[in-house]
């Protein structure tokens, strides 16, 4: 049997643990907090790949260095945002799952993981793509620049789920 | 009360009137807002896990503070902005909200403690900052208290959302 999306809202909302969470005013916000500190660590460090990708920052250390400094905390705190996203989901499924605010941010999210996941095929096939001694620095600096575009895209989607719903 | 007639004042410049009317200013100046302050959180961590001793420890703390803190003052430069339009769009609302004059009070000691930082914690900086990614007690102090501070002005930045209308 399919279910419908209007249907797995109406079911999410009526379980016994999103009722507890609407019902405890302090759980979405602080939860929200948690996600935006874990979207901090993501952003700024993917910002700080992407800047040694174009060649402003850090750009007498190699690439692996820096890939290995910030690379695991784009990764890593996915896991926070994936866990205190399910809780806001589970807390407001309708405001979140139906509004296209929200789709748009998953899509967008998909993006910027795939292209975080492309630079570190290609550094893998080349460990010095990137590097600014590296040639052609075409490759890396397009990778940096939809990078930064899609993780501020993602922040901005964020902030509109509020106001489409 | 003087200051609530300055900010009756200010909520009607047309700017702030504009911000306040508007159905999509305020939510795209409040996406670059979430998006500078992401981008604050984030750098001036790097800087504060390397005084902690935690992260970057094969860097000079001062390589560390000089090739970041630029972001986080640009980033930060940003913030201001948008958030004093933010303001002004419901200036008298937002002055008495406590959760806003707790916000303050946090950025306020955050420049304080940065500022006793440079002014006091960096004078013997050659003396420990000699590559071997120790930092001594005041510094870890100083920088744990940087940590708490701004993660405490995000919770209560994320709170007044919920408290202002």
């Amino acid at each position: 049997m399919a279910l419908t999306l209007n249907q797995i809202c109406h079911w999410i909302d009526h379980t016994v643990l999103s009722q507890s969470i609407q019902a405890a005013g302090w759980v979405v916000p602080t939860v929200q907090t948690i996600h935006i500190l874990a979207i901090a660590v993501v952003a700024s460090s993917a910002l700080m790949l992407d800047l040694r990708l174009i060649g402003v920052f850090w750009v007498g250390r190699p690439m692996k260095e820096v890939t290995a400094r910030f690379l695991p905390l784009v990764w890593w705190p996915l896991l926070v945002l994936l866990a205190t996203g399910m809780i806001m989901i589970i807390a407001e499924p309708a405001r979140s799952l139906k509004n296209p605010a929200f789709q748009l941010k998953m899509g967008l999210l998909i993006s910027a993981l795939a292209v975080t996941f492309l630079f570190q095929l290609l550094q893998r096939r080349n460990a010095a793509f990137g590097d600014s001694v590296a040639r052609p620095r075409g490759a890396a600096i397009t990778i940096a620049i939809v990078s930064m575009l899609l993780w501020s895209s993602i922040i901005f989607a964020g902030r509109w789920i509020a106001y489409y719903a | 009360m003087q200051i609530d007639h300055a900010l009756e004042w200010l909520q009607t410049t047309r700017i702030a009137s504009a911000i306040g009317e508007n159905e999509i200013l305020f939510p795209w100046i409040e996406s670059v807002h979430v998006l500078a302050i992401v981008l604050v959180v984030g750098t001036i961590s790097i800087v504060d896990l390397r005084l902690l001793g935690v992260a970057s420890r094969q860097l000079a703390v001062r390589r560390v503070m000089r090739d970041v803190i630029p972001y986080t003052w640009g980033a930060f430069a940003v913030a201001a902005l948008t958030g004093s339009l933010l303001f002004s769009s419901d200036a008298v609302h937002y002055a008495h909200n406590r959760l806003f004059q707790a916000k303050l009070v946090l950025l306020a000691l955050a420049g304080l403690n940065m500022a006793l930082f440079h002014l006091i914690g960096v004078r013997d900086i050659e003396r420990w900052d000699t590559g071997t990614g120790h930092t001594p007690l005041a510094t870890k102090a100083a920088a744990a208290i940087s940590l708490a501070l701004w993660i405490g002005v995000v919770a209560l930045g994320r709170g007044i959302g919920f408290t202002m209308h």
